[in-house]
Order: C-alpha cells, then structure tokens, then sequence
C-alpha cells in the first residue's frame, strides 16, 4: 500500500454547491498532508468523505487501502476524527467522555478508564477529568477533542481546522502534540486556512479552492511558485521608509514595496535578516518593527489564481 | 503501517454499544433533568387539574373520574414522555456533532438512536412509578392483580416507545430545534386528547369519532382500563400492540435510513 489514504477525483454536490470538483489527495504512510484552502473550500466535504461521514457522488477515497463507501465499517476501525464538527458531548465531564469512547470501541470497561486518564494525561486535561467539557476554555476543548480522537489509537489521523480559533501559544503547543503523533508513526490529514501552519507542521501541501485542487507540491515547492518569506521594516520616522527600502533592495536583490510606513521585500533565505540589520545600522534608519513572514493564505492566492478573491461564489453573493 | 489496537468485532456488538450510550443519556438526564420533569409533571398536573376541576361535572364524583381518568393518563405519560423527549435530544447531538464521532466510530449505526430510545425507556419507568403513587394518594386502586398492572405498563411503555419513533425521525430529518419541538406539540395533539381517555366519546362530531376508533392511544387507553379495572381486554391489547408493531416496522427503517443519509 503505497499511501495511507488516497482520493482520486472525489466529487461532492449539495443540491447545486459543487462542493468537491474531482479533488486528488493522497499521504505516504507516516507523513502529514496539509489541505490548504479558504472558507467554503470543501476542507470539510473532503474529510467527512474519508471519515466516511459522507458519501460521494463520483471519485473514489481509500483509506488504508480500504474503499471508503463499499467497506466504510473496516475504515472506521483505522482512523481518527477531530472535526470542525465531530465533538465532544459538552454535557459530560472530559473523562466520561473518553471512557464513552473507549466502551464503543470495545476497550472494555476497565481499559476504557486506564486508557482515559492515559490520554488526559497526555493531553494535559487529568486536573480537568471531571469537568464538564462545556465548562473548557478553547484551548482545552480542541485538546480534548484530539484526545476523543486518539481513543482508539488509530494510525490515520483526520483534523479539520484543530487550531482555529486558538491564540499563538495555545496554537503552538496543539502543533507540538501533532508533532508527536506523527513522530510515532501516525499519517496526518490537517485542513487549514494559514500557510504558516500547513508550512510548519505539513510534508506536502495540497491547496484547494471551490472544490478543485489549484496546487500541490512540498512548502519548499510551494513556496517557490507564491514566493518565499518576505521581510517588513517600519522605521520609527516613516520619512526614513524609503532609506529602508534601498537597503532591502540592497540585501535582497528584490524590488521593494513601500506604502503606509512600512517598507517590505521577498527574501529567499531568512539568513539574510542580519545583513538587513546591519544595513539599516549603517544607514542610521531607527527601526520600530521588523518583521519575517511567510506569505498568508491571500498571498498564496494571488499568486496561483492572479487574484485577490478567494471567496465562494455563495459567499460573493452574501455580501 | 501497523496494525490499529481496537480489538476485532465482540459478539452483541450493537447491544453493548447501545447500552453504553443509554448509560450516557441517563447521565444526560441527572445532569439536565428540565424535560424529564416536564414528561414527568404534566401528567400528574392533569391528573390532578381533571379530576378535582371537572371530575364532579363529569362524573358526577371525583373519585368516580379517578378511576375513569387514571387508565387514560397512564398512557397519556408514555406517549407524551416519547414525544417529548427522544427526538429533540438525537437533533440536538446531530447539530453539536456529537453523533459524527459516533458515526465515526465501528459501531452499529443504529446504536446511537436505540441508546436514546432505551434511556427515554428507564425514564418512562420512572414516571410511571411516580404516576401510580400520586393515584394511590388521590385513591385510586387497581382493581385487578399486580401481575394486570405490569401488562398494563407494559402496553403503555411499548406505545410511547414506538410512537417516539416519530419525533426521531423529525429530530433526523429537520435541522432546527424549534420546529422540531412544534412537529412534536402537533402530534401530541391529535394522538393524546383525540381519545377517550378525558371523556367518553359518544358526544363528540361524527368526524372526530372516526379518528378516534382508528387513534392507537384510544385502544392503549381501553387495553390499560381493561387491565387496571377488570373487563374486556383482548381486542384493544391486539389492537395496541399492531399498531405499535407497525410503527416500529416503518419508522424504525426510516429514521436509519434518514440518519445515515443525513450530512
Ligand atoms: N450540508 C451541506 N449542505 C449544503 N451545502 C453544503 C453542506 N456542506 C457544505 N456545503 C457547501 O459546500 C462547500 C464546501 O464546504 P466545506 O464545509 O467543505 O468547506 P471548508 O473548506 O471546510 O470551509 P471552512 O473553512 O469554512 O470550514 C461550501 O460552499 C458549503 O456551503
Ligand atoms: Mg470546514
């Protein structure tokens, strides 16, 4: 079996929503596929399929091998969900939520329990056990999530948007335990809106756009065709933007764009940050912020797509 | 890859997995127990409410009414505890996803709606207990044996767990919570006054006599005075129980079906 899961051409309407539009997607077994894509995407539509939550109307989906409509039962034996939606019942307390799980997976009564506080444990919920999951702030609750997840101890892990909604801190610890799970060996579907996390946790991304794939390759690949980090300067006199701008065209050999204070050019390696502090020394620009960023979810679009709007057609229609 | 450690498929899959996610609702149920106490005092106001206000009208005596009345609101408890409950809680886990991990999960798709119909089941047990306390207090007798009260329970229970097949597949097939809780007052309507079981019917419009000869609450309501007073029994029972087999052949598929198509 070469991947852990695979869709080939997957299609998925909703009355006359073409959700999915023939969308490929495929992970090597112990490897993280990040699924990168703005609101309305078919994020979502795409893992319910391979969680078997949904059928398809055309394509086909494996997971393990396994086709996810004609043997949905021995899928769900493998895998894990943490879904935008599939949650925790907020009425009972993270514990009886685990050992729930646990006895529908057949763990038996007493592995249920050790198997609950083993996870609570992991996941940094044991003082919470016996809360009520309504009771969690944001951070505990996608935690608890995961561990609804990890009941079963599956290798094939499905998560849909796990760090929206968190702040940095929260977000970067969620990301670390990600890491973990893959270290052990588990294969990872992650859904996002934010090159940043597809960048930092994923080995290959797949971007998707109003059900169709627009581009797949490594970060390194991808970052290549939409551009690579970018670095922004604000000198404390905005009268100084355009010393700063020379020095970046100096150092990065790119042209520069200036507006509203602030003076920015693509990098293509974070190593030449010393050489623009150094520059901007010497040409005494006092500097109030700088910054290194990866291009946002927007950047990646203008770059694939040629424009700005990655919005759904219904979404356009709302507004 | 290796292989998952859930262990292979246990025999009395579904009834273990159903069981489990009874124990859940039940918990549910202690934590949050507004609409059990509702399916739980709007009999019991009733019984009391009718037998005191108009029970002397109708009867001529309350404790005449009582008897007649009681039979009538045992299963008027059943069928309102059914009704009531077990839909709007299964559309509430739909919206919160609750029921996605669960349909995740290698288990019986069926279980998570036979959980929450057998719980609603402990708790009809519960209010009926409550029930014939309150008659015993108000001075009803069963008239019968202990062994005719149990069937008459037994009758009641089977109705409001097949008609509460009925708020399952609404709860599956509407998205809001308030529409689901209107179809429920709907049909409450029609199925629990439309009956004998207030007054005897002889009175009534020709149009409304024919619904209920056909209304299975009226043949549960004459089953359970049958059982709890003494006479003819045999033909309502048959009656009750074929209805309630009917439901159950047709809603049960239904709501599975409705469920697992359900997004
Ligand atoms: N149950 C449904 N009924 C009708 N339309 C739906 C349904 N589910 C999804 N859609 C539509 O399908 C499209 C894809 O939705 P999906 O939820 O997969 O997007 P997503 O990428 O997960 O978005 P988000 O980032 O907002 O979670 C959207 O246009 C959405 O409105
Ligand atoms: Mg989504």
């Amino acid at each position: 079996m070469a991947f852990a899961f695979e869709t080939e051409g997957l299609v998925k309407r909703f009355g006359r929503t073409e959700a999915l539009a023939g969308v490929d997607l495929a992970a090597r077994p112990g490897t993280v596929l990040g699924v990168l894509g703005p609101n309305g995407a078919g994020k979502t539509t795409a893992i319910r399929i391979l969680a078997t939550l949904l059928r398809p109307d055309g394509g086909r989906a494996e997971v393990g091998g396994i086709d996810v409509v004609r043997h949905a039962a021995e899928v769900r034996r493998l895998i894990g969900l943490t879904g935008q939606y599939a949650s925790v019942d907020e009425e009972l307390t993270g514990r009886e939520n685990l050992v729930l799980l646990g006895r529908l997976l057949d763990l038996g009564w007493e592995r249920a329990k050790v198997r609950a506080d083993e996870l609570l444990e992991r996941f940094g919920l044991a003082e919470a056990a016996s809360r009520r999951a309504s009771t969690y702030s944001g951070g505990m609750r996608r935690r608890l999530d995961l561990a609804a997840g990890m009941v079963g101890d599956p290798q094939i892990l499905f998560l849909d948007e796990p760090t929206t909604g968190l702040d940095p801190g929260k977000r970067d610890e969620l990301w670390r335990t990600i890491r973990e799970l893959v270290a052990e060996g588990r294969t990872v579907l992650l859904t996002t809106q934010y090159m940043e996390e597809a960048d930092a946790l994923a080995d290959e991304i797949t971007v998707i756009n109003r059900g169709e794939v627009i581009a797949h390759g490594t970060p390194a690949q991808l970052k290549q065709v939409v551009g690579g980090q970018a670095v922004a300067v604000r000198p404390v006199d905005p009268a100084h933007t355009a010393l700063a701008a020379k020095v970046l065209r100096a150092v990065s050999g790119h042209e520069p764009d200036e507006s509203g204070g602030v003076a920015s050019a693509p990098v293509d390696s974070p190593r030449l940050l010393s050489e623009i502090t150094a520059g901007l020394d010497a040409a005494e620009v006092e500097v109030a912020e700088l910054s290194l960023r990866l291009p946002s979810l927007d950047d990646v679009f203008f770059a694939l797509t040629g424009h700005h709007d990655s919005r759904t057609d219904a979404e356009v229609d709302a507004a | 890859m290796t292989a998952s450690t859930i262990p292979a498929r246990r025999p009395w899959g579904l009834m273990r997995h159903s069981l489990a996610l009874t124990g859940r609702n039940l918990t549910k149920v202690r934590r949050n127990p507004g609409i059990f106490l509702d399916a739980l005092f709007m009999p019991v106001m009733f019984l009391l409410m009718f037998v005191y206000l108009f029970g002397g009208a109708v009867s001529g005596s309350t404790g005449e009414y009582l008897r007649y009345l009681f039979p009538g609101i045992l299963v008027m408890t059943t069928v309102l505890a059914g009704l009531l409950s077990t839909g709007l809680s299964i559309n509430r886990d739909i919206k919160k996803g609750v029921f996605d991990r669960f349909r995740s999960l290698p288990i019986g798709r069926s279980a998570p709606l036979i959980g929450s119909v057998l719980s609603d089941s402990a708790r009809y047990l519960v209010t009926l207990v409550t029930l014939f306390a309150v008659g015993f207090l108000m001075g009803f007798r069963v008239e019968t044996g202990p062994v005719e009260a149990l069937a008459a329970c037994a009758l009641a229970v089977l109705l409001g767990f097949a008609l509460s097949w009925i708020t399952v597949v609404v709860g599956v097939l509407i998205k809001e919570e308030a529409i689901v809780q209107t179809v429920a007052f709907l049909g409450i309507f029609p199925l629990a006054f439309g009956t004998s079981m207030v007054a005897p019917t002889d009175t009534l419009p020709g149009w409304l006599q024919s619904w209920v000869e056909i209304n299975p609450v009226t043949h549960a309501v004459e089953a359970v005075r049958g059982l709890l007073l003494g006479g003819p029994v045999a033909e309502a029972a048959t009656a009750t129980v074929l209805w309630s087999v009917a439901f159950l052949v047709v809603l049960v598929p239904l709501s599975v079906w409705a469920y697992q198509r359900r997004v």
